[in-house]
């Protein structure tokens, strides 16, 4: 394993910043961006995430995590947020928290599954769910400095109704190839069969081991602990394969 | 002062337990890793000591087993916010694998299956405060919590308590390991919410 990225950056403390929510899109039934305006952001890289604190009338406070969607840019910050049901901050965050808003976050944190724009090999996305977001941002981040990095990412989701950012995804970008699983509901006409993620997904729409790629996985455990295997069983070095899980 | 969140309130931990700051509380085992998990046979697995001069203390699994057992009932703290209370292990005390060992280190750092690494101060290593585990809540350990073998020292934050371990190398000086190299906090007292570096 190659030693995570150091950013001088974070030898700073990171100390805790007032956002405000300047906008807010609903990006599918259970999930919402919040747009966020924080002044004085050190900028951060694509796939790094943030502490978000809410603290409750009588002192209470709690923290989760949320990976940037965005790119870096000046002081404004997305994130998107999945509304778990019987979640503590999520539906607060997704139902409650309105335009004009504040809530806490601190960060930028996170040096090990990133994108930096230096980095000139191909590059695997295998997203499931919402572990879209921090790749979303990679995939952003790659556009919006013109780069010719060739980027493939396959998605796996439930059914078309759950996909985060499809307007965008469908517009694509010169050099990103994707391609959707849907594990329970196809759209119609879908050559492949609704189900999870195989060997032989990552084998198609993935690169050869031998091109050498950095592969990101991103999303719930048991989607991230089989694909990242899988992975490893098609020839991809273990050092190659960054992950990220969701609970 | 805190922003406070009109609208929120919150859940408190059940039971009168007592968390610490910034986390809650979970029912399920939430798994943390930078990579794939690897999957170590048991027949070539190895835990080493390795004090400052060089010197190697090594066990094999059966060696491991014949080893005196503790089964420590204890709390987790991971960074990313959740904890959970009252997680039964069964393994080894440092405090045995350490007893032989002639140093004068300070420091330990911990390797890994897969190449990650964690440091920590010998002393938290040491006095009933970690062991090397193998066995969670009665069943042997699943890959993706650290199996066959971890680190368990639940006084400091989860990534502390390497998944998969191969080595505790002794040392005179202190190396960060890989969290700790990337903006991590060097010690991670969660009572103290060291998260990052300069908490």
């Amino acid at each position: 394993m190659a030693r995570a990225a150091i950013q001088g950056r974070l030898g700073d403390r990171l100390r805790w910043r007032t956002a405000e929510v300047e906008d807010r899109r609903t990006e599918s039934g259970t999930a919402t961006t919040l747009v966020l305006s924080v002044p004085d952001w050190p900028g951060h890289l694509a796939g790094q995430h943030v502490d978000v604190r809410l603290t409750a009338e009588d002192g209470y406070s709690t923290q989760r995590s949320y990976s940037i969607a965005s790119v870096p840019d000046g002081e404004h910050l997305e994130l998107t947020v999945q509304r778990i049901e019987d979640g503590e901050v999520s539906p607060y965050l997704v139902d409650t928290l309105l335009v004009g808003g504040l809530v806490e976050i601190r960060g930028p944190v996170g040096g090990w599954f990133v994108w930096q724009p230096e980095q000139a090999e191909p590059v695997l996305l295998v997203a499931g769910g919402s572990g879209i977001v921090p790749l979303m941002s990679m995939i952003r981040t790659r556009s919006s400095i013109g780069s010719r990095v060739p980027f493939r990412l396959l998605y796996s989701v439930r059914d078309p109704a759950d996909r985060l950012y499809a307007d965008e995804l469908r517009k694509g970008s010169p050099g990103l190839d994707m391609t959707y699983v849907y594990t329970r509901v196809t759209p119609d006409g879908w050559p492949r069969p609704a189900g999870r993620v195989e060997p032989d997904d990552l084998a198609r729409h993935g690169w050869p081991p031998d091109f050498e790629p950095t592969c990101y996985v991103c999303g719930p455990t048991g989607f991230v602990e089989k694909a990242a295997a899988y992975l490893v069983l098609l020839g991809h070095s273990p050092d190659r394969v960054r992950t990220e899980r969701f609970g | 002062m805190p922003i406070i969140s009109p609208g929120f309130h919150g859940r408190r931990p059940t039971d009168g337990k007592k968390l610490p700051p910034g986390q809650y509380e979970t029912y399920d085992f939430p798994v943390l890793s930078t990579g794939p998990t690897p999957h170590v046979p048991l027949e070539t697995w190895e835990l080493a000591v390795v004090a400052e001069d060089g010197r190697r203390h090594t066990w094999d699994w059966a060696a491991l087993q014949k080893l005196p057992m503790e089964t420590p009932t204890v709390d987790l703290h991971c960074v990313t916010k959740w904890s959970k209370f009252d997680t039964e292990w069964r393994g080894v005390s440092l405090d045995v694998l350490l007893a032989d060992v002639e140093t004068a280190a300070d420091f330990a750092l911990v390797h890994s299956y897969g190449g990650y690494t964690t440091n920590l101060p010998l002393e938290d290593l040491l006095d009933g405060k970690a062991w090397i585990v193998h066995d969670y809540d009665g069943q042997e350990l699943a890959p993706e919590h650290g199996g066959p073998a971890r680190l368990l020292v639940p006084h400091l934050y989860l990534w502390k308590s390497a998944k998969w371990v191969r080595a505790i190398e002794l040392r005179l000086d202190d190396e960060p390991g890989f969290w700790e190299s990337a903006g991590y906090h060097n010690y991670g007292d969660p009572w103290q919410e060291q998260r990052y570096r300069g908490d």
